[in-house]
């Protein structure tokens, strides 16, 4: 007898999902490609950053782009959780790994579509990174890194959630998160307060990182930041998500 | 052969400070449907979580297919099937792919798979739909796929938490249905439901759940035999007119606040033209006249002194 594996089978199923339901990935998709336009044709010629606007902002509505995609991802979670899909997995025997995990690289492999999509605009509107093959590599490192990390904590999220509504909801912070952060000004431009909060979330690091790797010279103290934050939220996620998905029946 | 499926001693469970299983002793014998009645909030829900391993329990032990749920999860697992209060289905799949998905992820081999898939398929009619999208598909045909799916490792033991709620009357005839024809093939169902008809209809032994206590136990004749028999209820306008009633008959109990008589009867024509002739005789009209066999709700309101939410 030669069966697959369940994770096999979970991962299938996700991706299935996201198949047949191309309106989540539009969504994952289209709107940072519109904040992109706005913010570069819109906004860019008032913002004095020292660069070309469009080298400036790319790597930031990369990490918008992540965090665009995680809403549907809550919701998809949290409805196997109230419909009691997750339940009948669990009598069945399929492991909470093989459940979460097929989530979680969904959740990725749509950011991964995303920003693939978000780049090609960029292009076209000029974007020209100085990056080598390997500064490269590290940029799509960290995409994966973020998508992983913040794919947990929705995964948790997810399954915390009452309902489906409260579920995109709970995902609403993550969103806004990459607004107060360096991704669309630098941060030293903000008022005060708001500039301390931009410059110490975790989300900053990761985009310096990025955009230090994409001119063609990453800091490695950013990126060290980086990877601890997103070490440090991918833990949380994964840990949260686990116990809830034990208890919760 | 084993002839007990389920048995339960003492289970209970509580969220924080709110209990909800307060020490409930359960038997279920094994080709039997065993419903579990209640109205929302009485610990239905919570129980089917416990017997199948989703919760743990606080206290008291039950043992499921010879295994104890406490300790031998996993074996108890493997002898069950649940359908879960909702229809636990894949919208974004088809009907087919949901059924695949069952195979996939249980202990039949991927030829049996196709096989069974099939004859599921046809079994619950939904062959002409098994390529839709399951988005499109009725209340109705979503817990028939439900179900089909539970049965695809064959189960011995099912647990079906309310399984028509919700549905129109024609398609819970149709779950009905098949619920008795699961258990012609042997197969033990442990059925929760809010509807005392539905455990009239389908159970071999019912236990009433009020509160987290089974208030009551026995098959469905059992049950109606604990409250009063077959009588006719007249209903009339004024008290004068009840008064002068009450008096012809001694037997009948009075009840004010509805200006209604109750009286005992056997529900035949001869007895019923006896009882309207009298009235006749003494000029004595009623405003309204039905005769009353007791079914479930009766027995609920006399053992809980609450009517069930169906009723309402």
């Amino acid at each position: 007898m030669n069966k697959k594996p369940h994770a096999i089978v979970m991962l299938r199923r996700n991706f299935l999902h996201i198949t047949r339901n191309p309106t989540s990935v539009f969504n994952a998709v289209l709107m940072p490609v519109i904040i992109m336009l706005m913010f570069v044709y819109m906004f860019g010629d008032a913002f004095d950053v020292g660069v070309d606007y469009i080298d400036y902002a790319t790597p930031g509505l990369m990490l918008l782009a992540v965090c665009y995609g995680l809403g549907s991802t809550a919701t998809a979670v949290n409805s196997d959780m109230t419909k009691g899909i997750i339940n009948r997995f669990k009598v069945m025997d399929v492991s909470r790994g093989a459940v979460l995990t097929g989530h979680v690289v969904a959740s990725v492999l749509t950011n991964v579509i995303a920003i693939t999509a978000l780049l090609g605009v960029a292009f076209l509107l000029g974007f020209s990174p100085a990056a080598s093959p390997l500064d490269w590599l590290g940029v799509v490192g960290m995409v994966v890194l973020l998508g992983f990390a913040t794919g947990w904590l929705t995964v948790a999220l997810g399954l915390f959630a009452k309902s489906p509504e409260t579920a995109g909801l709970a995902s609403v912070p993550l969103v806004m998160l990459p607004f107060f952060s360096s991704a669309i000004v630098p941060a030293e431009t903000m008022g005060p307060g708001l500039r301390e909060f931009a410059q110490y979330q975790p989300f900053t690091p990761v985009i310096e990182t990025m955009r230090g790797l994409l001119a063609g010279a990453p800091d490695t103290g950013d990126a060290v930041t980086a990877v601890a934050w997103c070490v440090g939220i991918a833990l949380v996620g994964y840990l949260w998500a686990s116990s809830t998905f034990t208890k919760r029946a | 052969m084993t002839t007990t499926a389920i048995a339960v001693s003492g289970l209970r469970k509580a969220f924080k400070d709110k209990v909800v299983l307060d020490g409930i002793d359960l038997e279920v014998r094994a080709g039997t449907v065993f419903s579990l009645l209640g109205p929302n909030g009485a610990g239905k829900t919570t129980t089917v979580n416990l017997l199948t391993t989703l919760m743990a329990a606080d206290g008291g032990t039950a043992v499921v297919a010879g295994h104890d749920i406490a300790t031998e999860a996993k074996a108890v697992r493997a002898a069950i099937g649940v359908t879960g209060q909702f229809a636990a289905v894949d919208e974004l799949l088809t009907g087919q792919e949901n059924l695949q998905l069952m195979v996939d992820l249980g202990p039949v081999s991927a030829k049996d798979g196709k096989r069974i898939v099939a004859e599921l398929l046809e079994r619950f009619d939904l062959v002409d739909s098994a390529q839709k999208p399951v988005s499109t598909y009725s209340g109705g045909m979503r817990r028939k796929l439900d179900l089909a799916m539970t049965l695809v490792g064959n189960p011995r033991i099912i647990f079906l938490d309310e399984p028509t709620t919700g549905l129109d009357p024609r398609s819970r005839r149709t779950m009905w249905s098949i619920i008795r024809d699961l258990v012609a093939d042997g197969v033990t169902v442990f059925l929760t439901t809010q509807y005392l008809e539905e455990a009239d209809q389908l159970a071999d032994q019912v236990a009433v759940l009020d509160q987290g206590r089974i208030v009551a136990q026995g098959t469905p004749e059992e049950l109606k035999r604990q409250i009063p028999g077959t009588h006719v209820r007249l209903r009339f306008a004024t008290v004068s007119q009840l008064d002068a009633a009450a008096l012809l008959f001694p037997d009948a109990t009075r009840d004010d606040e509805t200006l209604a008589l109750r009286v005992p009867s056997d529900a035949g024509t001869r007895s019923l033209r006896t009882l309207l002739d009298r009235l006749d005789e003494y000029s004595l009209t009623a405003d309204e006249f039905s005769v009353h066999t007791p079914d479930l709700d009766d027995v609920f309101l006399a053992l809980t002194g609450h009517t069930t939410e169906a009723a309402k």
